[in-house]
């Protein structure tokens, strides 16, 4: 074992057989196209132009890569302890209700630099909660996290729909919405940080949460390799009884991981409530929660990986929305196929092609070196 | 040579693209997609019509989250799409802003207001029509309990719930009523098996009447109400054909009407903005009759719904809005 490994380069793993797969996903994705009619060469450059082909564009692909940033390093967390966060989209909607909830009570008479911090720590406070009753229920009941994070999904999804139709509805809308949070809590939009200095960018939602999803990042990096407790969480994810045998509390590692991943999941609202909407919306949440799972096996629940995987569904979304734009034939259900194909090839089929470009790589090597 | 040919190709195609874009209007629908079988497919049915009669194309556009919304309608506008027509109350603020941006162009959204000179609100007054086919389901009903099925607990559906309740009311004061709301997600919007459960423990309960204003949850209270010879009305589109027979009537909301005459008012240059407020009155709800439930709807049973639609179009019965006071007391 030890010995193929010495063979084959980490780049093979990481680099080259995610691109073969993606290729392949593609691939398919154009055969699809194909028979529905539709030219796959012009789909293919619509989609690469609508997700990078103009500012606005790649604005947009980087709006929506922040949130599955956001979900990415949620279900990563949870996962470098063996436990998988379906709950992130449940996670980042109660996150959503601290940050409405501070803005309500404050948006009259706090500055920015008070609300906004202030609005960070509710959203990630709020979604930690609701990932810590699933996280303790795992740990001192073995209730599996499986299920409660998809039952938390709907108990979140019900109590935002009981609160913006009876409490924080702005009174006498039909929309179930709250009003409009005064603009000193809005996270500033990145065209109108960059204007003053001199760089004239073209509007789109991309919003200074960006930066604190990179932040983000290297928090959890820094947190998962570098600190105590990560180690801890991550012995207790690989073997729980050798993390025992080592002296290490599961019970602490489980409650501690679910509740950054939560934390994680609720700063979606950063950007979803304060970088765009400016109020807490129905839904707002719209199925980030669960691409973020797609994302952390993609990014194979390390931030760099993740931040990829999230530009490349970003991309996604963005170019596949350009698609069912600009070819009406292709639906937006379309759309959701070839990112379904994506997900398959990268993550369900990786173990097809992996090994045969190993040991396609080895002969090669062989035949190469001439040993 | 190759180069000025695709150049020249090029230019003539942008051309064309820009005439054709000139007045071409445009729907964007909903969440639930255009093919729901009820809200949002209305709209696409009047902007199917206006493209039949007229032989004018137009553009259209399925959102799958919230950015989307102000997205889509932007490009839109951008590329000269006018009138362009907003599906739901969803897209409220994004009209609001992207109307702004666009002076020149003419909006129209559905299901809410939103006051500017250049939007026209299209709203209905669904507690109307649903008075009345409330009161159809409590004379048609043997066991004086009839049940309604909601999609979402959002206070449009308590507007449909409340008007429904004021009819039955109306015919039978003893009536009891059951309701139940599908779920507090979207998916609530297009959940048949649960629809069809809801109604089956309706049925259980002693309901022989079910209305449903779910959207495509609804195709489930039909078909339940089919397998267990029960009745049921159908919401927003004329449904009545999909199970003749069992569909009592039809709650028709004109949606795909205000979606045509917004298209043609467009392309004809009478376009006003303001609000519209259509009801019975101005023929913007309504009840379904054809041949498909001619034969559960008695001539007793019809002169009774005319003369209660002619009374509430004269004023003399006044149907309270959900709306008005966010709650259901009358």
């Amino acid at each position: 074992m030890s010995a193929t490994r010495y063979e084959v380069p980490g780049w093979i793993g990481t680099v080259l057989v995610p691109t073969i797969n993606i290729c392949l996903a593609f691939l398919v994705s154009g055969l699809i196209i194909v028979v529905i009619g539709e030219d796959p060469w012009q789909a293919l450059d619509l989609l690469i132009s609508g997700a990078f082909g103009s500012q606005e564009a790649v604005g947009y692909t980087l709006y929506y890569t922040t949130n599955l940033i956001f979900t990415g390093l949620a279900v990563a967390v949870a996962f470098h302890a063996g436990l998988f966060n379906i709950g992130a989209e449940g996670q980042a909607y109660i996150g959503g209700l601290g940050v409405a909830l501070v803005c309500l009570a404050g948006d009259a008479n706090l500055p920015t630099f008070i609300i906004i911090p202030l609005c960070m720590v509710a959203a990630a406070l709020f979604g930690a909660a609701w990932a810590f009753l699933p996280g303790y229920l795992q740990a001192t009941r073995g209730s599996h996290i499986v299920i409660t994070t998809i039952m938390f999904n709907f108990i979140a999804s019900a109590v935002m729909v009981y609160l913006l139709v009876n409490v924080l509805i702005k009174p006498g809308q039909m929309a179930p919405e709250t009003r409009t949070f005064a603009e000193v809590a809005w996270v500033p939009f990145l065209h109108e940080v960059l204007a003053p200095v001199g760089i004239k960018l073209a509007r789109s939602p991309l919003n200074l949460s960006l930066a604190l999803a990179l932040l983000c990042c290297v928090v959890v990096w820094a947190f998962v390799w570098r600190t105590r407790w990560g180690y801890a969480i991550r012995t207790v994810g690989q073997n729980e009884t050798a993390a025992v045998y080592a002296g290490i509390n599961p019970k602490r590692c489980i409650v501690l991981a679910m509740t950054i991943s939560g934390g994680l999941a609720g700063l979606v609202a950063m950007n979803e409530i304060l970088g765009v909407q400016h109020r807490l919306l129905i839904d707002f949440v719209a199925g980030y929660g669960f691409t973020g799972i797609a994302v952390a096996l993609m990014g194979r629940n390390h931030p760099f990986g993740i931040v990829l995987a999230a530009l490349l569904f970003g991309a996604l979304y963005q170019g596949g929305a350009e698609l069912a734009f600009e070819i009406p034939t292709i639906t937006r259900d379309m759309v959701v196929v070839i990112q379904g194909l994506v997900i398959l090839f990268c993550g369900a089929l990786e173990f097809m092609v992996k090994p045969r470009v190993e040991s396609m790589y080895r002969w090669a090597h062989r035949t190469g070196t001439g040993s | 040579m190759k180069k000025t040919f695709l150049v020249a190709f090029l230019s003539c195609w942008i051309s064309s693209v820009v005439i054709a874009a000139d007045s071409e209007p445009a729907v964007v629908y909903d969440m639930g997609g255009k093919f729901d079988k009820s809200f949002n497919e209305a709209a696409y049915m009047g902007a199917e019509r206006f493209h039949k009669e007229s032989g004018m194309q137009y553009r259209d556009f399925e959102p799958t989250n919230e950015a989307q919304r102000t997205q889509s309608m932007r490009r839109l506008a951008g590329r000269g799409a006018n009138p362009i027509v907003a599906v739901g109350f969803g897209y409220a603020a994004a009209v609001e802003e992207v109307a702004k941006e666009y002076p020149d162009t003419k909006f129209a959204i559905i299901d809410m207001v939103v006051d500017l000179p250049n939007v026209q609100s299209i709203v209905f007054k669904e507690h109307e029509g649903s008075f009345l086919v409330g009161a159809l389901a409590a004379m048609a009903s043997k066991t004086g309990k009839v049940g309604f099925v909601g999609g979402m607990d959002i206070p449009l559906i308590r507007r449909f719930a409340c008007g429904y309740e004021q009819g039955v009311k109306h015919i039978n004061a003893d009536a009891e009523i059951f309701q139940n709301m599908t779920g507090s997600t979207p998916a609530a919007w297009n959940d048949p098996g649960k629809g069809a459960e809801l109604a089956k423990s309706q049925f259980d309960r002693g309901a022989d009447v079910v209305y449903a204003a779910a959207g495509g949850t609804g195709i489930g209270v039909y078909q339940a109400a089919k397998d267990d010879g029960k009745l049921a009305i159908g919401v927003d589109s004329n449904q009545n054909h999909i199970h003749p027979g069992t569909m009592l009537t039809s709650m028709v909301k004109g949606v795909d009407v205000a979606v045509y005459n917004a298209f043609k008012a467009g392309a004809e240059g009478k376009w006003v903005s303001g609000v519209q407020v259509l009801g019975l009155a101005e023929d913007g709800v309504g009840w379904a009759l054809d041949e498909h439930n001619s034969s559960l709807v008695s001539d007793d049973m019809k002169a009774k719904i005319e003369s209660l639609r002619e009374q509430i179009i004269a004023g003399s019965i006044t149907v309270h809005d959900y709306m008005a006071d966010s709650t259901c007391t009358y």
